[in-house]
């Protein structure tokens, strides 16, 4: 069960979004992540699916994606080299003793705190979604009070692009 | 020229070259239907139930090739569209759905008679709009047809609230002559090389077979179809939606594959060892088992829809991603070119063994009964039809029997809901073919129990002049249920029955048609000779048929081609036991 990164051009309409999720759940695959805004082209929204599946589920899935009339275009990042970028926030419980620790961890994965109050630290924290995992096991799990995540978007590495 | 939008939507009709409009009114279209009475141009249907209306339009767009075109008012009429938009979405008719809605101020507050149409057919459309200005009226109307009728076939529902139509809001009117999508191309260009290697497979081929489908109707490429299968002298069957494409009383032809396709046809199929599918998606009631489907064979698959490549059967040796008519020029262009023939001898001995299925005869039932046979009457309707009507049907065992016992020798001419299988498709079917064809025989193949289902549309055939014929195979049973549960319940046919089943004569009559019982297999010819002969009525013949036949042969769920149940033995089947 691969994981793969699905980037899709879509009209930006009314009910696009919704045509690609209930696409997903009639069919039975499943979305791990979306996200989707409009691009430097008002109408046009790029949407970034994170799935899972064998080779023939994501065949499918990219051909079934394919059909639906608002998207113009799609790549599967996975089939060459990527960068890939998740945001998250996460809102951590501190304590005079654990400040210096939870700042030191945060320094490693290159994090920065947003917000502080004398009982909590906001972090920001951007990277794969692998390190971003990464981060979150790091800090002892009773004192995360929550956690946001913008769900991963991804681009090429290299001059090609998914363009019009 | 300024028009108001109702305007603008009958006329872009009008230009799109649309002869009918299947429908019914209600509040949200309102502003619409006094624009109908304002014009001649569209010729309104009026049907009992919506169900009906999309019915009528698939029927007539099966029939004609032109899409068909509904119109209902939002909420209920916009639901019980539903069905009949996602008949057509599996059978990929094209469709054009126009559905009225609560005014746009409104929309999102539940007001009355409202329901998000967009949002319930989305998964059963190929696409669908709602208009939110009355100036893009003419355009998205241009887009749905483009859309429904391009690639892949299918409905397009267009939601227009009502304020869009009002009669005081005018806007000028041009109809776009042609339309782009920058997000929908659907013309494909097949590479030589695939066409190469497809020929060069083929004529390698020692077992081969030709599988083709609903596809090879929708793309107009019968007589390609028909060349490219008697160059080649290989046998072909058809499924379901395919029958029609080729001419069924070719000795070339195997009959129907699947569930319940001929003992040669799935035999045939078990032991190629070269397949090529056309326009034909592997559902799952051909293929059986999908462990045990063809398991000797390379499989060449021609489709329009990429998705439909290697979505059940996964193992293609030649994807070949096209509309199959050029694919099958190209194809005929490249055998003609081919040095190599296919080998004769290997021909010969595959044939011989096809013959030897044949001779099986899967399709034989008892001719001596005193009891009407479903099959006899098939037979019957085909002769005294001379094999040259139009059969729409409803679902289950009835529809099996037209389909194995007619023998369809022309496209367009067999009209069943092959996908969704929805009963009650069949009698507004035949309503819109004979519509689309005044002077044609047009026959509605039917049970008492799918009958029942859009029963009300007599009323529309009485109004609209369509003189159908309705052969009701009434054998008080739903027959396919009741098939399902003797062979995989023991019997207990748990509500497969009704106890109380309308005068089926005197329902016709009422009706203002004629309606004709037949309880005795010698009254069957007569009356369907009496029927066909009375042009200018409906007839609804009401056949007391016998309650316990069967459907044979029969692959049962979950089991492979070359494991198919045959008729045991030949002889009533009323002595076993029933409920």
């Amino acid at each position: 069960m691969m994981r793969h990164i699905i980037s899709i051009l879509i009209e930006n309409e009314s009910g696009a979004l919704s045509r690609v999720a209930g696409l997903f759940s009639a069919r039975g695959y499943n979305i791990e992540s979306l996200t989707v805004a409009p691009t430097e082209d008002p109408s046009l929204s790029r949407m970034t699916l994170v799935t899972r599946g064998s080779e023939d589920i994501i065949a499918q899935i990219t051909k079934q994606l394919n059909k639906l009339i608002d998207v113009v275009k799609l790549i599967d990042l996975a089939d060459s080299p990527h960068i890939e970028r998740e945001l998250m926030m996460v809102k951590i419980k501190t304590t005079e003793q654990t400040r210096n620790d939870i700042r030191s961890v945060v320094d490693i994965f290159r994090g920065r705190i947003l917000d502080v109050t004398p009982s909590s630290y906001v972090v920001e924290m951007t990277g794969s979604s692998e390190k971003l995992d990464a981060f979150t096991a790091a800090i002892n799990h009773d004192t995360i009070i929550e956690v946001v995540r913008s769900g991963a978007t991804g681009i090429s590495r290299g001059e090609k692009g998914l363009h019009l | 020229m300024e028009l108001s939008g109702a305007q603008i939507l009958l006329q872009s009709l009008a230009d799109e070259g649309v002869e009918y409009i299947f429908g019914y009114p209600g509040g949200a279209v309102l502003h619409i239907y006094d624009a109908i009475f304002q014009q001649e141009a569209v010729k309104h249907i009026l049907v009992r139930h919506e169900q009906g209306a999309t019915h009528a339009a698939d029927g007539y767009a099966r029939a004609t090739g032109k899409p068909g075109v509904v119109l209902v008012t939002s909420g209920p009429g916009a639901t019980n569209a539903v069905t009949g938009i996602a008949t057509a979405y599996m059978d990929s008719i094209p469709m054009v759905v126009i559905s009225g809605q609560v005014s746009s101020p409104v929309i999102g507050s539940d007001a009355f008679q409202e329901v998000d149409m967009v949002g319930i057919t989305r998964p059963c459309v190929k696409h669908n709009f709602l208009v939110k200005d009355v100036t893009k009226l003419a355009e998205t109307i241009k887009k749905a047809f483009y859309v429904a009728t391009t690639g892949r076939p299918g409905p397009v529902v267009v939601d227009i609230p009502k304020d869009i139509t009002a009669p005081n809001i005018t806007v000028p009117y041009k109809y776009p002559k042609k339309i782009a999508l920058r997000s929908y191309n659907p013309i494909i260009n097949v590479p030589k090389e695939q066409i190469k290697a497809a020929v060069e497979l083929l004529l390698n081929a020692n077992k081969p077979m030709i599988y083709s489908g609903g596809g090879v109707v929708l793309g107009e490429a019968s007589a390609e179809l028909t060349e490219f299968t008697q160059q080649l002298g290989y046998p072909i069957t058809n499924t379901l939606m395919g029958l029609g494409s080729y001419p069924a009383t070719d000795k070339q032809f195997v009959g129907m594959l699947g569930m319940h396709g001929t003992y040669e046809a799935n035999m045939a199929m078990h032991e190629s060892d070269v397949i090529i599918a056309i326009g034909a998606r592997f559902d799952d009631r051909v293929t059986g088992k999908l462990d045990e489907f063809c398991p000797y064979a390379k499989i060449i698959h021609i489709d329009i829809d990429p998705a439909s490549i290697s979505k059940t059967i996964k193992k293609i040796a030649i994807p070949i991603v096209g509309d199959v008519k050029p694919v099958l020029k190209q194809l005929l262009e490249c055998l003609k070119d081919s040095k190599k023939k296919p080998n004769k001898k290997a021909l010969d001995a595959w044939w011989q063994q096809i013959n030897e299925w044949r001779s099986v005869n899967s399709l034989e039932y008892d001719r001596n009964s005193d009891l009407i046979k479903p099959q006899y009457v098939i037979e019957q309707l085909y002769q005294v039809t001379k094999g040259d009507a139009y059969v729409t049907s409803d679902v289950g065992q009835h529809q099996m029997w037209a389909a194995q016992y007619y023998h369809f020798d022309k496209p367009r001419r067999w009209i069943n809901s092959g996908g969704l299988g929805t009963m009650g498709f069949g009698l507004p079917a035949a309503i819109g073919v004979k519509l689309a064809f005044p002077e044609a025989d047009v026959a509605c193949v039917t049970g008492e129990a799918s009958i029942q289902m859009c029963i009300q549309e007599l009323s529309t055939a009485l109004q609209f002049k369509t003189p159908v014929k309705i052969i009701n195979l009434n054998n008080r049973y739903m027959g396919m249920v009741r098939q399902w549960q003797e062979f995989s319940y023991e019997c207990r046919y748990s509500h497969s029955y009704m106890d109380t089943i309308p005068d089926f004569v005197k329902l016709a009559e009422a009706y203002g048609h004629v309606g004709i019982r037949i309880d005795k297999p010698e009254q069957v010819r007569p009356a369907l000779e009496q029927a066909f002969a009375m042009k200018d009525r409906t007839v609804f013949l009401d056949i007391m048929t016998d309650r316990t036949e069967n459907v044979y042969p029969m692959i049962e769920a979950g089991k492979g081609h070359h494991d198919m149940k045959l008729r045991v033995a030949l002889g009533t089947s009323t002595d076993r036991e029933l409920a």
